[in-house]
């Protein structure tokens, strides 16, 4: 036991699907049982942040750390892991680009809070309670709790990372090749994203249906419109897949992407190819120059365009974080913290 | 006082030579623009656009040959769509879409450029400094507590 690599997992802003991923394994998490200990897994086994603290630095070979960095306890452990590992793997969407969790980077803090502790539609809170980061007991002893941050973060603008594996969630056999791969040392350069850098669309079984002249004359829901078996974009149906890179479809499958096998289009929860300064935008690129050239221009691509009615919710669905423009300024035409009521919700 | 630093994207066969003909012509025009000689309008990624808010332009301005005229068939018609498509993203990350301007010029219309950056450079001086870069880095260190 004392010869084997110790590995550790931590899970911050984060919805649990990629603690999943690693049972997702299967029979196969034996071999990778066997050839680590685990030494620190909070959602699986019983471990407290007092185990991590007492190792020596650089003890744990490798950390996977997922989920979005969304408050200052985040900060705390991913800052504590780091010091304790010799690698730093960043896990999943959340913590490649920020993931879900950061599209409220476009909003105000408080306001995200108000509105899902008070106002959406499930929620029932009469006496619009709020959580607090820090609670005076009327018996006099107090209690703080974790406070959030202004932004979600992706990992690598908390702490250095040595490896991104992506996706929500990471896939099986990008888990075994990763986890293979460190055992053996043979790892490609800091920094990697451990999938392969082609686009999507060069796996895709539809890619074949893809016209030689995208003339896209109508931007659908994929939810209410009817699939022809074609290019989701050449329908008009977004699909992310010009602006993200492959490696979801196991190789089992011809490596073919895991959304288009159900019939949906890309999310993009893999984030950009190499090189790519921001995955948001490369789409947008992509996506309004596929649209058909018509007599009446602009009213056509005004009329178009309109159905987008979220382009950011779209094209930064996993990778607000890491846009090039990575929240919402103060002041220009942001909206005033809400104040809550205090009988009733609204 | 304020003065607003513009980015301005010009194409190589049109504007850019408008902006030539504007320069031996001796017309005068606001300093404020710094230009970019790009082969064509359509070589104008949103990445672009956005890096420059993000790096602290307060204005970007992009220039291409007048519809029908691009150089390379239908480059300046692909500018247009991405133009559209990101005015309607830019509110959304708080960058007013006023800032982005795109305007058609030919190698011939020399005081077009004048006028173009002229009343653009007027127009991002009254709207002011661009928050992108502050807010950027407030942002990226600032906690808040909530509730």
């Amino acid at each position: 036991m004392a010869d084997k690599p110790w590995v550790a997992f931590y899970w911050c802003g984060s919805c649990g699907g990629c603690e999943e991923a690693v049972v997702d394994l299967a029979e196969k998490i034996l071999d990778v049982v066997n050839a680590v200990n685990i030494g620190f897994w909070p959602v699986a086994l019983d471990f407290k942040k007092s185990d991590v603290e007492e190792k020596p630095d650089g003890f744990f070979a490798v950390s996977f750390i997922n989920g979005t960095v969304e408050s200052d306890e985040h900060r705390e452990m991913v800052e504590l892991l780091r010091r304790k590992s010799g690698l730093v793997v960043a896990f999943g969407s959340c913590s490649h680009m920020g993931g879900i969790p950061s599209l409220r980077n476009l909003y105000d803090v408080r306001d995200c809070v108000n509105y899902a502790y008070t106002k959406t539609v499930s929620t029932v809170n009469p006496e619009g309670t709020i959580p607090q980061p820090r609670f005076k007991h009327p018996a006099g002893h107090e209690t703080t709790t974790m406070n959030l941050e202004e932004t979600g973060k992706a990992l690598d603008q908390v702490i250095d990372v040595d490896y991104y594996l992506p996706g929500c969630s990471v896939p099986a056999h990008l888990i075994l090749d990763a986890v293979m791969a460190i055992l053996s040392g043979n790892l490609p350069p800091k920094g990697s994203v451990l999938s392969p850098s082609k686009a999507l669309c060069s796996v895709c079984p539809r890619q074949e249906t893809k016209p030689e002249k995208m003339q896209v004359k109508d931007i659908k829901r994929h939810h209410l419109s009817e699939d022809d078996g074609t290019c989701f974009n050449a329908q008009g149906m977004i699909c992310m897949g010009p602006a993200t890179r492959s490696g979801c479809g196991s190789p089992e499958k011809d490596n073919a992407p895991r959304c288009i096998l159900v019939n949906m289009p890309c999310h993009g929860c893999f984030g950009p190819p190499d090189g790519t300064l921001d995955q948001g935008l490369a789409m947008l690129s992509a996506i309004a120059s596929d649209l058909d050239y018509t007599p009446d221009e602009e009213a056509d691509i005004d009329r178009i365009i309109e159905k987008i009615a979220d382009p950011a919710g779209y094209f930064y669905l996993f990778g607000t974080a890491k846009s090039l423009i990575h929240g919402r300024p103060a002041g220009e035409g942001k909206t005033k913290p809400v104040e809550v009521p205090k009988e009733g919700g609204a | 006082m304020y003065e607003p630093k513009i980015v301005a994207f010009f194409c190589n066969w049109c504007t850019y030579t408008g902006a030539d003909l504007a320069g031996v012509s001796r017309m005068q025009y606001a300093p404020n623009v710094r230009v970019i000689r790009v082969m064509c309008s359509g070589r104008v990624d949103p990445e672009l656009v956005m890096k420059a808010f993000a790096d602290g332009a307060d204005g970007v301005l992009i220039g291409g040959c007048h519809p029908g005229d691009c150089h390379y068939q239908l480059g300046n018609h692909k500018t247009f769509r991405r133009y559209k498509l990101l005015k309607a993203l830019m509110p959304q990350f708080g960058v007013d879409p006023e800032r982005l301007h795109l305007e058609w010029i030919s190698a011939s219309e020399g005081d077009k450029v004048r006028d173009t950056v002229n009343s653009f450079t007027e127009k991002i001086r009254k709207l002011g400094p661009s928050t992108v870069p502050d807010t950027l880095n407030t942002l990226r260190s600032k906690e808040v507590e909530h509730g």
